[in-house]
């Protein structure tokens, strides 16, 4: 830091930290991470000032550095970046389905089930559901043994746009909505 | 049937060996939140005044509000996290010190006294290794303040602006330029370890 230590009379202000959106570490702590290449592309996007700075100087010294690395230290950082891209690649695979289930004659409720792939806090989202629609919404367990949350209404339609409002890590093509009909009419 | 080896093992990490946030998990370490009585917010908040005096006056009204609603939480290994606004300001172990968390420095970096490591350090901190005295005291290293032992210190890094680890010096820096071996500062909390991934949801 090169501000002067030299505390200043009264109000300090609290100084703004970018952090890297992929790795949640300031930029220039990303070498350190395990998802550089990653975290290049983020902040070359984001933040070309920054990233001007930080890898021009930086990859003289990389470069220097990666001398001294062993190949072990290689293959071990490689292999945790692959554990994350596997990661996101599952995360990004998983489907969120909103199904519509019927009650009794014209009743029906709307399951919403794998939102917890996103890192969704379940129990959020039901009282998130319960507030909008003014409904009746909770996390119940299906007979999977998994958990899903189950609103009270035919809210598919709406769920879908909520979801997509709320929780802009979840892509849309991954929504996906379902009619469960009794059969015979 | 369960075999030996899916059968879930007793965690028997300690405090100590894996640093405070070896294994925390927000959502099974944490036994219980409560919003504190203003006394026991009060009392927090003269301990924290009281242990960083000068670098903290000017600020502890922006960090710490004084009618805000202070959560504390519990965690195993008698840990208590300091939440205010669903950010975690503060820990401490039992009764021990309070740390700020590094979030919370990266805002107002002068609340410390700062000790900068080598550039080789960076690696094995951010892994959550303690800080040896070497790392101290070697070309890009840089102590520029003299501090007691058992103090709450930051932790730099060369060529770099923002704070890398926050921890209690084992020696004072003194000690550690004198006999330059050992571990010099015993890390607390690390950029990218448990508690920095922790996203505080109340």
């Amino acid at each position: 830091m090169d501000s002067p230590d030299a505390p200043s009379s009264e109000h300090v202000k609290p100084r703004e930290v970018p952090y890297c959106g992929f790795c949640s570490l300031p930029p220039e702590y990303c070498e350190f991470g395990p998802t550089l290449d990653k975290c290049k592309q983020w902040l070359s996007k984001n933040d070309k000032v920054l990233y001007a700075i930080l890898y021009n100087t930086l990859d003289d010294q990389l470069a220097a550095a990666s001398l001294n690395e062993t190949p072990e230290d290689d293959k071990k950082k490689a292999k945790e970046a692959a554990k994350i891209e596997k990661q996101m690649q599952k995360k990004m695979q998983s489907k969120v389905l909103i199904k519509r289930i019927e009650r009794t004659k014209r009743k029906c409720v709307t399951s919403v089930f794998g939102l917890e792939n996103f890192d969704v806090d379940l129990k959020k989202a039901a009282k998130l559901f319960a507030n909008k629609f003014a409904c009746g919404s909770s996390v119940t367990k299906n007979n999977q043994g998994n958990d899903e949350i189950v609103v009270q209404g035919d809210v598919s339609d709406e769920i879908f746009d909520l979801i997509l409002e709320h929780w802009p890590i979840v892509p849309e093509d991954n929504i996906d909505l379902i009619e469960d009909k009794k059969k015979g009419k | 049937m369960e075999s030996d080896w899916t059968r879930e093992q007793p965690r028997t990490y300690s405090c100590k060996e894996l640093g405070p946030w070896g294994l925390f998990n927000i959502k099974e370490d944490v036994t219980g939140h409560t919003q504190v009585k203003s006394s026991v917010q009060r009392a927090i908040r003269a301990k924290i005044l009281e242990q960083y005096k000068e670098g903290i006056e000017g600020i502890i009204d922006d960090v710490m509000p004084k009618k805000a609603p202070l959560i504390l939480m519990k965690c195993h290994e008698h840990i208590n996290l300091i939440v205010m606004n669903n950010e975690v300001l503060f820990f401490n172990h039992f009764d021990g010190p309070y740390f700020p968390t590094l979030k919370l420095l990266h805002k107002y970096p002068n609340m410390l006294p700062r000790l900068q490591v080598d550039r080789g350090a960076i690696k094995f901190v951010m892994a959550g290794a303690n800080i040896m005295c070497p790392g101290l005291t070697s070309k890009g290293a840089r102590m520029d303040v003299s501090v007691p032992a058992d103090a709450v210190v930051a932790i730099t890094a060369e060529g770099k602006n923002e704070i890398l680890a926050v921890g209690t010096t084992k020696m004072s820096t003194d000690d550690i330029k004198r006999i330059n071996k050992n571990i010099g500062v015993e890390t607390a909390h690390y950029l990218n370890d448990y508690l920095w991934k922790t996203v505080v949801d109340i």
